[in-house]
């Protein structure tokens, strides 16, 4: 079985700042991966790269069998889509979340765009009382749903996260990542997930990946991670940091 | 209209739930015209604007006498009078006909500038902004070099090589009043280009040509419509200064700034002469700024929830 997404000693430059030092990384079709790691460590980056946002400079990138250029093709964008995690910074200021979810239909010439939004509104469970407002009529869950909608709507395969509830308070977090974990299940979407939250990647994935200033630390499944069979210091770190304030 | 009807049609433009995409579009211009009519002195600016427009459309109608053909032997340099309320000037025109049809002549300069300057830069500006590297610095360096000269001298430069005539003042003043344009664009430009927003239809596979046109130039266009809006006094006297000079509209054209010119020898003794168009060109002018102050603050993407 041919990988969702492979990647191959991937290295990102910024201007110099080595962002990712040659990262390898596995996922298989319908399964749900996790990468973890402190700021700075290199996941957003290593997310971003796959979705052709950030320049790559060595190593490539393998999605359902075909490699990528630098440049992606459209047929590219049906196959990958990516959640922000900023949801007040990922929307269009100006658009209605109708406009929104057109866009990507008119730019791959989706003739049915009328069913296709009411389908993906009700997918992400936001009414048609949604569709014609604008983004600052929503609160921060709602634009995540339309976010998560807008990702959807092209049908892809895969879908990038980058922290996509950090954004939110801790109930709506839940019903997010329900939302996400329900939509993977009804369309056995393969999913990256980037979270610095370790309580959320044990919960949403099933293999994860630390870390660490632009490098792989280790490769971890989620049974490992709860109880606790980690091999390197960092990864200790992190998950003594993710358990909180003990009281003394 | 009961009191209830108004209600409920402000509430329909209100809604949290807009039903259609008309009625969004509707409530967001709804709550641009409350924030815009709140402001006095806007709508002051306003109803100049609006009555510049009905004069010019109906100065056919409005002028008692020709705006050409004057009473060389009876009426020259008349003060006003209820017969001729602005007086008469050197050639006995009513300057009160001239005024009203030289107000076709303001708008014909200010609608032509302002529709051949403000697409130019925003194109100019938002290409520079979002493409970056070379074809931003040879944009922005052109349009430095435009923006080296002092306006009215660059003007003067070009309606010299292209002859005068008010169209070409026209385009002198349009191709010099460009480049703040471009300026303000490129800079909005690069504010929304990192957006996650933008990232998101890059995403969607959407080529450059098309996240310009239809993503950053929207978010460019009312910081645009702002500047342009109280460019349009400084049109107004550019142009008003380009017929002084004689490089603008041609007599007998009643155009104001033409006018003024040809009232200079008598400013001391019949001060109407210069003396009314200069105020119509005051007032306009006022009318502009107010209008630009308020759509300002009524349109800026920064005040508010937008």
């Amino acid at each position: 079985m041919t990988a969702a997404i492979a990647v191959d000693r991937l290295g990102v430059i910024f201007d110099r700042f080595h962002a990712l030092k040659g990262v390898s990384l596995d996922v298989q079709p319908g399964e749900s991966f996790g990468l973890v790691g402190e700021s700075g460590s290199g996941k957003s980056t290593l997310l971003r790269a796959i979705a052709g946002l950030a320049p790559v400079a060595s190593g490539s990138i393998t999605v359902n069998g075909k490699k990528l250029g630098t440049r992606r093709e459209k047929a590219f964008y049906r196959e990958v889509q990516m959640v922000f995690q900023d949801p007040y910074g990922s929307l269009h200021p100006r658009q209605t979340v109708d406009r929104l979810l057109q866009e990507p239909l008119a730019i791959h010439g989706f003739a049915d765009g009328e069913k296709r939004i009411q389908r993906a509104l009700d997918e992400v469970g936001l009414g048609n009382g949604f569709r014609f407002r604008y983004s600052h009529q929503l609160s921060g869950g709602q634009r995540q749903r339309v976010a998560i909608a807008r990702a959807l709507i092209l049908e892809p395969s895969i879908l990038l996260l980058d922290e996509p509830t950090s954004a939110l308070d801790a109930s709506v977090q839940a019903e997010v990542l329900n939302l996400l974990e329900e939509v993977r299940r009804r369309r056995k979407l393969t999913f990256l997930m980037v979270s610095h939250d370790l309580a959320i990647i044990t919960h949403m994935c099933g293999r994860l990946m630390v870390m660490q200033s632009g490098e792989a630390v280790e490769n971890l499944s989620a049974d490992d991670l709860v109880e606790r069979r980690v091999t390197k210091d960092y990864t200790r770190n992190l998950l003594r940091a993710s358990d909180g304030f003990v009281r003394a | 209209m009961s009191a209830d009807a108004i209600q409920t049609r402000r509430d329909w433009l209100l809604s949290e739930r807009p039903a259609s995409r008309m009625q969004a579009r509707l409530g967001r211009a709804y709550v641009a015209w409350r924030r815009f009519s709140a402001n006095r002195l806007a709508f002051l600016g306003l109803l100049i604007i609006i009555a510049l427009l009905v004069v010019a459309a109906t100065a056919g109608v409005l002028a008692p006498y020709s705006p050409t053909f004057g009473d060389l032997k009876g009426s020259r340099l008349l003060a006003p009078s209820a017969e001729h309320w602005f007086g008469t000037d050197d050639l006995g025109r009513d300057i009160l006909s001239r005024i009203l049809y030289g107000s076709r002549w303001t708008l014909y300069v200010v609608i032509l500038v302002a529709i051949i300057a403000a697409p130019i830069g925003l194109l100019v500006g938002t290409v520079a902004g979002y493409a970056g590297g070379w074809t931003d610095a040879i944009l922005m360096r052109i349009t430095d070099i435009f923006l080296a000269f002092p306006k009215l001298i660059l003007a003067l430069a070009f309606v010299a090589a292209l002859g005068p005539g008010i169209e070409n003042a026209v385009l002198a003043i349009a191709i010099t009043s460009w480049p703040p344009y471009a300026r303000i664009a490129r800079a909005e430009t690069l504010t929304v280009r990192n957006s996650d927003y933008i990232k998101a239809v890059q995403l969607m596979g959407a080529s450059p040509f098309r996240i310009v046109l239809r993503h950053i130039m929207p978010l460019c266009i009312s910081s645009l419509i702002i500047r342009v809006t109280l460019d349009m006094a400084g049109i107004i006297l550019t142009a008003a200064g380009l017929g002084f000079l004689g490089l603008g509209a041609q007599p007998p054209l009643p155009e104001w700034g033409t006018m003024i010119a040809s009232g200079r020898r008598f400013v001391l003794d019949q001060w109407w002469v210069a003396g009314a168009p200069g105020f119509a060109i005051l007032i306009v002018s006022l009318g502009f700024n107010l209008l630009g102050d308020g759509l300002r603050d009524a349109l800026d993407p920064r005040s508010g929830d937008q």
